[in-house]
């Protein structure tokens, strides 16, 4: 799966190969117009419906329907505060439970995954790599499998609209993907530090809390990235465990606003849309610099 | 110290997927009772209409997607890579759909833009082309779905990027001395050396497009319509087992498309050996 072979190397401003650096000769210079031109074009068309959905999102209802390449009229933040409350309850709540159910997946893959990852990677015992050869079993099959199976098992505990099933299974180490990362990580890390501990008298948990997490900060980066990230754009996972709306997430909400909304409430719907990528967008920018590694050096998508 | 990842491979993976095996042998449906049936449910798989109709729409869309997503992020990163003002602009803003494409916002937003009134048909307008209604025309609905999957090439184009800065300079170096020009350098040195990345690329975002789910699911209101057009198997092994409550039957539909991804990876697995070379060999 991973290669974590990929070395990602931070490259900022126009360092280049072959066709020379940005700010050479002025004939090369001349050169880079052309392909500058093109990408910006790229860049432009790719953003485009971006801007267009917000831009949409503020116009009066009766305006968006023909609104062209070029939506003009009045700015009214109307489709706003009628989308907040749309549903029979606010979105506060929704926004509320998304939260918590990304924040407890973020400190349960957390914990898990990288305490799973230390002892896969450093201690001995009998039964290591049957384990590790289910890791890897693990990354390839569709949740798709799982789905019925474990719906029956939280349905038979009682966890239906609760948001266990959402939760639970991130402080059990099930996202494979991010303890094979850390194994790989882990691996890295000189075993000295580990035996200059156990010398010490330090445990095996000692260890792993006071050595390996520390040092593991990138690979816990890019679990954290990623799991935030995921967990807010998850869908199927909440549409089938949740059905009471006051347990809706914003993926789950927006759904249910576009079921009871259909020809009419489009501004409302897009507001809504424009909200819930809010929280991610501001995400990126500030953690830009560490998700674009975490894809360079391990393949996440 | 291994018990919560013990637990959770045991409880929630291991577990689950022999369930999932059982339940693929029986006619479970939540309600009623449950009976043995055997291998029935698999072969109701090979004589139901919707499994033809769900899979060929999986594999158009993979088989569209795919290539047209890739090439466009090996496009982009030979571009980005030779050097222009801005770099980092370019990388965040070409990632950024990457990051939100699997929103369920983004897919509410592409009914929009594919809408008879919406940003498509408006630009097509300039160009004095005649619009459609490319959600609700069986014929173009699921070129919506992959020009949803193209638009988010920004995470295998990083990939591509990080390959490409491997590329040691003095190969490329010495062609240019030996007067290889752009395409050949790209023919006979870059490319040949980003196999191992195009290759990564081309097994994850097949084994990812065969799982997709919320586009589909959101622009067709958890349908697959218009007249099944976009009817994903994920969608339809949804539709089976939560909505219809043929448990059973949707964990066998299941188990077909594990066998099919497994033995479609390992296919791109024995090809490989053909195209892809490895720096260490």
């Amino acid at each position: 799966m991973a290669t974590s072979s990929i070395v990602a190397t931070e490259s900022t401003g126009g360092t280049a190969r072959g066709g020379g650096p940005a700010t050479g000769s002025p004939r090369r210079r001349g050169r880079l117009w052309p392909r500058q031109l093109l990408i910006t074009i790229a860049l432009l068309v790719m953003i485009y419906p971006l801007i267009w959905m917000v831009r949409l999102s503020f116009l009066p209802e009766s305006a968006i329907a023909g609104s062209g390449l070029l939506p003009s009229g009045t700015w009214t933040t109307e489709n706003y505060t009628e989308g907040w409350n749309a549903l029979s309850i606010d979105f506060t709540t929704f926004f509320l439970n998304s939260a918590i159910v990304a924040g407890l997946a973020l400190v349960g893959n957390l914990l898990a995954c990288s305490l799973s990852a230390y002892v896969l990677a450093r201690l001995k015992f009998a039964m290591r790599p049957v384990y590790f050869g289910v890791v890897i079993a693990t990354l390839l099959i569709p949740i798709h499998v799982l789905l019925i199976p474990q719906y029956l098992l939280f349905s038979y505990v009682g966890a239906l609209n609760t948001f266990i099933p959402l939760v639970l299974p991130k402080f059990l180490a099930t996202d494979a993907f991010f303890v094979f990362l850390m194994i790989q990580f882990v691996r890295g890390i000189p075993r000295e530090l580990d035996q200059a501990a156990f010398v010490d008298g330090a445990g095996y948990f000692r260890i792993y809390w006071s050595i390996i997490l520390p040092l593991m900060r990138p690979a816990l980066a890019t679990t954290a990235i990623f799991t935030v990230i995921w967990t807010w754009n998850d869908f199927l996972g909440p549409l089938i465990y949740l059905t009471r709306t006051d347990l809706y997430t914003v993926p789950v909400a927006l759904n249910a606003l576009l079921s009871t909304d259909t020809g009419f409430g489009t501004g409302r719907l897009l507001a809504m849309s424009v909200l819930s990528l809010l929280p991610l967008v501001i995400f990126f920018f500030v953690a830009q610099k560490q998700i674009l590694e975490g894809i360079s050096s391990s393949g996440i998508k | 110290m291994l018990s919560p990842w013990l637990l959770g491979a045991i409880g929630i993976t291991a577990g689950p997927l022999i369930a999932s095996l059982v339940l693929s042998l029986t006619d479970y449906s939540i309600l009623g009772s449950t009976e043995y049936v055997g291998l029935a449910n698999y072969r109701a798989v090979f004589e139901d209409p919707k499994f033809f109709t769900s899979m060929g729409v999986t594999l158009t869309y993979v088989c569209l997607a795919v290539p047209l997503q890739l090439a466009l992020a090996l496009g982009l990163a030979l571009l980005l890579e030779k050097g222009i003002r801005c770099l980092g602009v370019y990388r965040a803003g070409f990632y950024l759909p990457s990051l939100l494409g699997a929103s369920v916002a983004i897919a509410l937003l592409w009914r929009q833009v594919f809408k008879s009134d919406g940003l498509v048909n408006a630009f097509l307008s300039i160009f004095g082309m005649p619009g459609r209604n490319w959600i609700y025309d069986p014929d173009t609905s699921l070129l919506t779905l992959v020009v949803l999957q193209v638009w988010t090439f920004g995470s295998p184009m990083i990939i591509f990027f990080a390959g490409l800065k491997e590329i040691p300079k003095n190969l490329v170096e010495a062609a240019i001395v030996d007067g290889a020009g752009y395409f050949r350098r790209l023919r006979s040195i870059v490319l040949p050396l980003l196999t191992p990345m195009i290759f990564f690329n081309v097994v994850l975002q097949t084994v990812g497009a065969f799982q997709s789910f919320n586009q589909a699911y959101i622009i067709s209101g958890g349908t697959g319509g218009p007249v099944d057009s976009t009817l994903f198997y994920t969608l339809y092994v949804y539709i089976v087992g939560f909505v219809e409550y043929r448990m059973g039957y949707a964990s066998a539909l299941a188990w077909v498309l594990v066998v099919f991804i497994g033995a479609l990876t390992a296919v791109q697995f024995i090809m490989s050996r053909k195209w892809v070379h490895y720096g260490d060999q």
